[in-house]
């Protein structure tokens, strides 16, 4: 059980964070949500004990995490966003070294370090891989880097994980086996993963809170979410004739919640975009708006919002989407690119 | 406890990893065993010197205690030697930390400061006892070709001044590794300070005012003299260890002040 309670972080003038508040429950998986520099670091790091907020604070398993900070750091497993590792180390030495300060009783460490190698393919029996032990972590490529991270976290068998990004940097094969990691932790540990890629929440997450320059902007379960959204309906029209009168009269229509345009090329014609309620008979009214008012009305399509959709509307200004609204496409790690650039 | 016996065994097998240890260990022994050499002969040749003037004036050579006159030196350079050593030491303690992350790790884990601090200290401390180890080894050879065999007091009160004057100057080494992220400039800031404590000392023999007296008593090369001659005097062990505390104590509250400033 992890309850945030009214944390804030202020650099100088800056504040990174703003009175965000959010519990986890025990079991749960949690979606930390948010563009870069939303302020997701600053709160797993003010979560486990690495720096202090500026006021609030918070309950790990009912321990405050400022005056009772060394019990609580007992209970968590951490992976920050850059992993922290000694290069001059081999894997396994790393591993004891964790297991030792992380307070593993000496007689289970040879075997936690064992159990944790094989948990995340450091160590394989067979086939491919390799046997990774012996290596000095600062020969090992980013992806094998981020599973000695992730094995340094659940070391000590922490009740409570806190993963900040804990699939950067790994190949599409890598990145199913760390979900499908995570996934199996649910029930028996509580985590809270940050993310800017937004399949992985639908995938591994049974709540998602999404966080826009240090606040929350909302907190829901991944198909609640869709769902709401699904409840508004986008229309996309493209149209030939007078874009202001037609906006106007469209504007002026019940159910009709935004209005976005760009044009189309070479054509002459306007494609917009539409932010409806569910109810069907707005696409009626749409179109009889359209062409009573002497316009060529060329499409009328619905498209249901997906959940980045709902992340850039909520993640960024209005005119922003405007102008990249229809490309978002984040189901690939790279193309999550188009989330910074915009915020 | 355990903990900081697994912070110093972590640091100190780190000093091993990288050449470092192993070129600062190789240089250290070549100036120190050379100086020791030529310390040596040059008192022996004096006291042969001396000896001779003295058949040829006919009479008694003056006693020649050739053995606690090269120990005295031996420290005295060896104490030099160290301002150049000693950052070599201290430079990464907390500066590669940083650099590398690695920091996150320790903070984040249920470690106290004190614990981190105390760790990385015993562990430079222990770097710089194993630096140390082997120059004793002189001293053994010395003994078994002395006639009469000299006695061991002077040359123990030496090492024992020479591991409390390490020991502040590491304290203090340390200290100066927490403020920066670079390996580079902490060394050389260390280097600096040490050169300014060291000018410090031939400032003081000039000039007798209160100030004088004040830099005097600052002067952490001074209160090794004593330890050189044979002479153990609590002064300067007080002053030593409440050097060390005061050091370790500025490396504590730098340490914590860390995150804030992330």
């Amino acid at each position: 059980m992890i309850e945030v309670d009214h944390i804030s972080k202020r650099y100088g003038n800056k504040e990174a964070v703003s009175d965000v508040s959010f519990d986890v429950k025990d079991g749960e998986i949690l979606g930390f949500l948010g563009p870069n520099a939303a302020g997701k670091t600053t709160t797993m790091r003010i979560l486990t004990g690495y720096i202090p907020p500026t006021a609030g604070t918070a309950r790990i398993e009912g321990l405050d995490i400022l005056s009772q900070s060394i019990a609580t750091r007992k209970l968590i497993g951490y992976l920050p966003e850059n992993p922290p590792l000694y290069g001059e180390m081999t894997v396994e030495g790393y591993l004891h070294f964790v297991a030792r300060i992380k307070g593993v009783p000496g007689a289970d460490r040879l075997r936690k370090v064992e159990e944790i190698m094989m948990k995340c393919r450091l160590v394989e029996s067979s086939q491919e891989g390799g046997d990774y032990r012996h290596r000095l972590i600062k020969h090992l490529s980013k992806g094998y880097r981020q599973r000695v991270g992730l094995a340094q976290a659940l070391i000590h068998d922490p009740r409570i994980l806190i993963l900040d990004e804990p699939t950067v940097g790994l190949d599409p094969k890598q990145i199913i086996e760390v979900r499908e990691l995570i996934k199996s932790l649910a029930g028996t540990h509580t985590v809270i993963l940050s993310t800017h890629i937004l399949p992985e929440v639908s995938m591994t997450c049974h709540r998602v809170v999404i966080i826009n320059k240090g606040k929350i902007v909302v907190e829901d379960t991944p198909e609640n979410l869709t769902q709401q959204l699904h409840g508004g309906d986008r229309l996309v029209v493209e149209i030939k004739g007078q874009l202001e009168t037609i906006e106007r009269l469209i504007k002026a229509l019940p159910g009709v919640r935004q209005i976005t345009s760009k044009p189309l090329n070479g054509s002459g014609a306007h494609e917009l975009t539409l932010e409806v309620t569910s109810d069907r008979s707005v696409r009626n009214s749409v179109a009889r708006a359209v062409l009573e008012s002497g316009a060529e009305l060329w499409s009328l399509r619905p498209v249901s919002m997906s959940l980045e959709d709902i992340f850039l509307q909520l993640t960024t200004s209005e005119q922003e989407v405007g102008g990249e609204q229809n490309g978002s496409a984040l189901a690939e790690p790279q193309t999550s690119e188009g989330i910074d650039r915009e915020s | 406890m355990r903990n900081i016996w697994a912070i110093m065994q972590r640091e100190y097998s780190n000093y091993f990893v990288s050449p470092i240890a192993y070129v600062v260990i190789t240089i250290f022994l070549l100036v120190m065993g050379f100086f020791f050499y030529y310390i040596l002969r040059l008192f022996v040749q004096n006291s042969m010197m001396a000896s001779m003037q003295s058949q040829q004036f006919g009479g008694m050579a003056p006693p020649m205690d050739v053995s606690s006159m090269v120990a005295r030196n031996f420290f005295e350079t060896l104490s030099t030697v160290l301002l150049f050593m000693l950052p070599m030491l201290t430079m990464g303690l907390y500066a590669e930390e940083r650099k590398q992350g690695t920091l996150e790790l320790l903070m984040t884990s249920p470690l106290t400061s004190i614990q981190v601090i105390l760790g990385k200290y015993l562990a430079s401390l222990a770097f710089f006892l194993s630096m140390l180890a082997p120059t004793f080894l002189y001293f053994l050879i010395m003994q078994v070709y002395s006639q009469p065999h000299f006695p061991w007091s002077p040359v123990l009160s030496g090492y024992l001044g020479v591991l409390l004057l390490g020991g502040s100057l590491i304290a203090l080494g340390a200290f100066i590794s927490t403020l920066t992220e670079n390996q580079i400039i902490a060394s050389v800031s260390t280097f600096g300070v040490f050169l300014i404590l060291w000018v410090l000392d031939f400032a003081t023999h000039s000039g007798d005012s209160k100030l004088g007296e004040a830099l005097n008593y600052l002067s952490v090369l001074n209160h090794f003299d004593d330890f050189s001659k044979g002479v153990i005097d609590t002064t300067h062990i007080i002053f030593y260890l409440s050097f060390m505390a005061f050091a370790l104590l500025l490396t504590l509250r730098s340490f914590e002040s860390m995150r804030w400033r992330q």
